[in-house]
């Protein structure tokens, strides 16, 4: 249990623990990109991509896992990989929802066999591994993984700082952008890759199931409340970034409740209040955007 | 790795390739085979017509979100001591409701929508089998299937289950199918759009419990979308394409399960890989014309044109 006391000094002996540390280093990390990252993917419409490339890095750390080599160089092989193929895929780098469903449930075909050939070599350890992969282990990362996790959400966010006014542009209005010579096709693939990159690292945080909740909550909230990018963008970090200290809190407050689960379940109230207040479809359309952000 | 090295593993997997009625009396001599044979292709005609009509409407990220919510259904059902397929049934019918709220078609609003809803969804299924850590192995095999553990009971339900879907398709595909091709008609012709989309949501739902029950979140979705997906690059007559989505996805589970039998690789990994070689095949077909030529020589006359 937790000490009894005043917020403050709860807060003092959380931080305490050096696990705690890191997961929140590492966990406000990745809510920082996830956040920016998940507007971008409800404006462009492509939440299932981002869906399809979480999953995807669970068959790339179980191929990893078999080959004997690194988790990370999984989880990043494959977020890559899937985001390259996904982007060469699509029209524009935007791929058609069930060539993203056919590809991806291939993909996980791939992860089933991984899982078979990595639990038969270790007499049924594997089940326990892909669990913690499936789900994440945020408790149970060193300053090393944190620090890694750090500097990894700092490249994407600065990529995203470079890519960011084009690629809002080659969003609400393609056709334009594309006359004005800004490169659609190429800025979708390279955004597919940021996101791929983000789910990598996300899922030693939340899993490779649930980094979409940090993703799709926080953005869908902040689309809605919003409709000027420059609002939305940070409001979706910070709902992010909130959702992983209320959750990685909650978990300490009663441990029975795994950080996954309170993480996820903050961004998810966020979102339900939301969709309650604004309504269920105000604020996402491409069409106020573009009149929120006015003439280019 | 203990065992014989896997190439020969392949040679009996061969072998019943050149004698298939001999390798179907061996599998079917064993009880758990005939039910994995009876379930799978009920599961094949289920998934392969809800399917067509998910594909048709675009809604495959729908789709994926109802077959894992399934899952902490399942696990919360365990918890609770009910049964595990009315936790499967209560999960996803209770996420399509969420989802119809913004009317179920795909638009850019609903990704962060049904985003949010799967993964709090999957977030509650890990809560639950971290409170009852006795489920914790299990967790893999109710996300990615045991096609190999199924009663008799529930391959009766399933039976049950798709009769049901198959009957109220029956009665209102046609209306569905006008909803899906063009909402704006068919609402103007006094078709109640919404109310057919959040019915078809539903539908969607029941096919979908019915499914993940015997075969777990990825086969059932990858039944689902595969062979939907190939027969809709084939054809697009709707009666055809349904026939031919519901063959691909019956030979896709026939085929696998006898290679499963056959090798020491999971079932799951043949089934995804075997019915995503059927949509190569089908994308091959479709981008170099071959059915469209192979029409114009065979049937030059005027049922082409009616096509």
């Amino acid at each position: 249990m937790a000490p009894v006391g005043p917020v403050a000094a709860r807060v003092t002996g959380m931080l305490s623990h050096p696990f705690m540390v890191h997961a929140l280093v590492a966990g406000t990390a990745v809510a920082l990109v996830a956040g920016p990252l998940g507007y971008l993917l409800v404006l462009r419409g492509q939440v299932f991509a981002a869906d399809a490339l979480s999953h995807v890095t669970f068959t790339g750390a179980l191929a990893a896992l078999v080959a004997g080599l690194d988790l990370r160089l999984g989880l990043l092989g494959a977020g890559l990989a899937g985001a390259l193929g996904l982007g060469l895929l699509g029209r524009r780098g935007r791929p058609d929802d069930v060539v993203i469903g056919a590809v991806f449930v291939f993909v996980l075909g791939l992860g089933v066999l991984f899982l078979s050939l990595y639990s038969r070599g270790r007499s049924g350890g594997g089940g326990t591994t892909g669990v913690g992969v499936l789900f994440g282990s945020v408790l149970g990362l060193d300053a090393g993984q944190a620090t890694a996790t750090a500097v990894l959400a700092g490249a994407v966010l600065l990529a995203l700082a470079v890519v960011g006014r084009p690629l809002l542009f080659a969003t609400v209005d393609e056709a334009v952008a594309q006359a004005r010579g800004v490169p659609v096709r190429l800025l979708g693939v390279a955004f597919l890759g940021l996101v791929g990159t983000t789910a990598a690292q996300a899922t030693q945080v939340v899993g490779a199931l649930l980094i979409l909740g940090l993703l799709a909550a926080p953005g869908g909230a902040a689309a809605r409340w919003s409709a000027r990018p420059a609002v939305a963008v940070p409001l979706a970090a910070a709902i992010a970034v909130g959702s992983v200290w209320v959750g990685l809190g909650a978990s300490y407050a009663l441990p029975s409740m795994p950080p996954s689960f309170s993480v996820i379940a903050t961004a998810t109230a966020v979102y339900a209040v939301t969709a309650a207040v604004r309504g269920i479809r105000g604020g996402t359309r491409r069409g106020s955007v573009l009149e929120a952000t006015g003439p280019h | 790795m203990t065992g014989p090295p896997h190439a020969v593993h392949l040679v009996p997997a061969l072998a019943a390739w050149l004698d298939p009625v001999a390798a179907l009396r061996e599998m079917w001599a064993l009880p758990f085979m005939v039910n994995a044979f009876r379930a799978g292709t009920l599961a094949a005609v289920l998934a392969g017509t809800a399917g067509w009509f998910m594909v048709a409407r675009r809604q495959t990220f729908a789709g994926h979100t109802l077959s894992v919510v399934g899952f902490p259904g399942a696990a919360g059902a365990v918890l609770v001591g009910a049964p595990v397929w009315l936790g499967y049934l209560g999960a996803t019918m209770l996420a399509a409701l969420a989802l119809g709220r913004t009317g179920g078609r795909r638009g850019e609003g609903d990704g962060a929508l049904i985003g949010t809803v799967q993964a709090f969804a999957l977030a509650c299924g890990f809560w639950f089998v971290a409170s009852y850590s006795g489920l914790l192995g299990g967790t893999t095999s109710l996300l990615f299937g045991s096609i190999l553990g199924i009663t008799s009971g529930q391959v009766t339900f399933l039976a049950v289950v798709t009769v049901a879907a198959l009957a109220v398709l029956a009665a209102s595909g046609r209306r569905l199918l006008f909803v899906t091709v063009d909402p704006a008609v068919a609402g103007a012709r006094g078709v109640g759009v919404r109310r057919t989309d959040v019915a078809f949501l539903l539908l969607l739902a029941v096919a979908v419990a019915a499914t993940v029950e015997v075969t777990g979140a990825l086969l059932a979705f990858a039944l689902l979308v595969l062979p939907a997906a190939s027969a809709q690059r084939v054809t697009a007559r709707p009666a055809t394409a349904l026939g031919l989505s519901v063959l691909m996805a019956a030979t896709a589970v026939w085929a696998a399960l006898t290679v499963a039998f056959y090798t020491p690789y999971p079932f799951g990994f043949w089934l995804t890989t075997l019915a995503f070689a059927g949509y190569l095949l089908a994308v091959a077909l479709d981008r170099w014309h071959v059915l469209t030529r192979w029409r114009h020589a065979w049937r030059p006359s005027a049922r082409w044109r009616h096509g």
